[in-house]
């Protein structure tokens, strides 16, 4: 080392400027950070929208005691958050649509051969669909069925409808 | 009919308008008889009741308006799904009680406002409003009537005092009172809000208003 700096003269290196240290305009990062935000609401309404009629899925990120200006640091979390919040619930919208495609085609098997789904049933929330419908592989007369290998598979017509009356519409 | 409103800007205070340039409120004021809301305006409550179901609630939060106080509250600090914002706060309570409830005038007049632009409209007693209207944060040691506020909050305030917490509490005595003869209406604009709808969500108040009084 002593030898690489011999060519150097001390008063040399002492000329050499020293670098102004960088001034970080936070009023530009905050704008930043809240376009991000912005995206990522969007995105996350966009799944909000696509998840329904869904239910199980987490969309709070936490409040931060507002209103109020948020700091630097705040935004940022606010921004990790939201993000890990989309991504947590988009990795659960596509396992969900997975075993919910799982569960179509073995609506399909079963209305093919079902003989080979004794006694299976697939709801409509199974597939990702609202109401009470279902699909119940039973046998068809009975014991008869049961003993002769004829199955069928009862598709129910609904949810069973509200009884009583309506409730009057009070309007104040 | 109401004839042509005097909308007038409110201040917002240079911090604020520093982060957020088209932040703005929009306030007018009108005479008002709180009381209960006349026929033709229950008939336009069971009418939007009728017209708003579930799937347009579910996709509220993708529309442009209602994305953009979302947008809003997050950057203040508010989480918009424990603490709603004004027009799916309206979404929810439609839903739970099966149809817009008629309240009283006021409220009604609001509730109309919000949801047919989704802009939210905020009221106050004019006797109780002291000079300019705007946005500010305050400073240490301020109320909001009797109760403390926090320094830094974002407050609705007149020249004198917070009347209240931006799309929170109003203070006490600054809320319409069944003794109001007029009031103030204003509306809050954030960015992606155009100003007509802004200014389209203080005529549908003024004009409901104005049928009951």
């Amino acid at each position: 080392m002593a030898e690489v700096l011999e060519g150097f003269e001390e008063h040399a290196l002492r000329a050499v400027p020293p670098v102004a240290p960088t001034e970080v305009d936070e009023a530009a990062i905050r704008r930043l950070l809240r376009e991000q935000v912005a995206r990522l609401e969007g995105e996350l309404g966009a799944l909000f929208c696509s998840t329904y009629p869904r239910t199980g899925f987490e969309w709070n990120v936490g409040s931060r005691g507002g209103p109020r200006l948020l700091s630097l640091s705040e935004l940022e979390e606010l921004r990790d958050e939201l993000a890990a919040k989309l991504q947590h619930n988009r990795r659960m919208l596509a396992d969900r649509t997975y075993v919910e495609e799982l569960h179509r085609c073995r609506i399909e098997e079963m209305l093919l051969e079902p003989e080979r789904h004794k006694y299976v049933r697939v709801r409509a929330e199974d597939i990702g669909e609202r109401g009470c419908k279902q699909w119940h592989v039973l046998p068809r007369f009975g014991l008869i069925g049961i003993l002769m290998n004829w199955w069928r598979v009862k598709i129910s017509s609904g949810c069973p409808l509200a009884r009583g009356l309506r409730p009057p519409f009070r309007d104040g | 009919m109401t004839d042509e409103l005097e909308l007038t800007r409110g201040y917002v205070d240079a911090t604020l308008a520093a982060e957020f340039p088209e932040l703005g409120l929009v306030h007018t004021e009108v005479p008002v008889r709180p009381g209960r809301s006349p026929a033709p305006v229950r008939a336009r409550l069971r009418g939007a009741s009728d017209r708003f179901t579930g799937p347009k609630a579910v996709a509220l939060r993708q529309q442009p308006i209602p994305w953009a106080y979302r947008v809003f509250f997050r950057h203040v600090g508010i989480d918009p799904d424990e603490r709603r914002t004004p027009i799916e706060a309206i979404a929810l309570e439609r839903m739970r009680a099966g149809g817009f409830l008629s309240r009283n005038l006021v409220d009604d007049a609001l509730l109309l406002a919000t949801l047919e632009t989704g802009v939210p409209v905020l009221a106050f007693d004019a006797a109780a409003v002291d000079g300019a209207l705007g946005l500010r944060v305050t400073s240490g040691g301020e109320t909001l009537g009797a109760l403390p506020l926090a320094g830094g909050r974002v407050v609705v305030a007149d020249s004198s005092k917070p009347l209240a917490v931006l799309f929170g509490d109003t203070a006490e005595g600054c809320a319409v009172q069944w003794s109001s003869e007029r009031m103030v209406l204003a509306a809050v604009r954030v960015k992606g809000v155009p100003e007509v709808s802004v200014e389209e969500a203080l005529w549908v108040a003024a004009e409901t208003v104005s049928e009951g009084t």
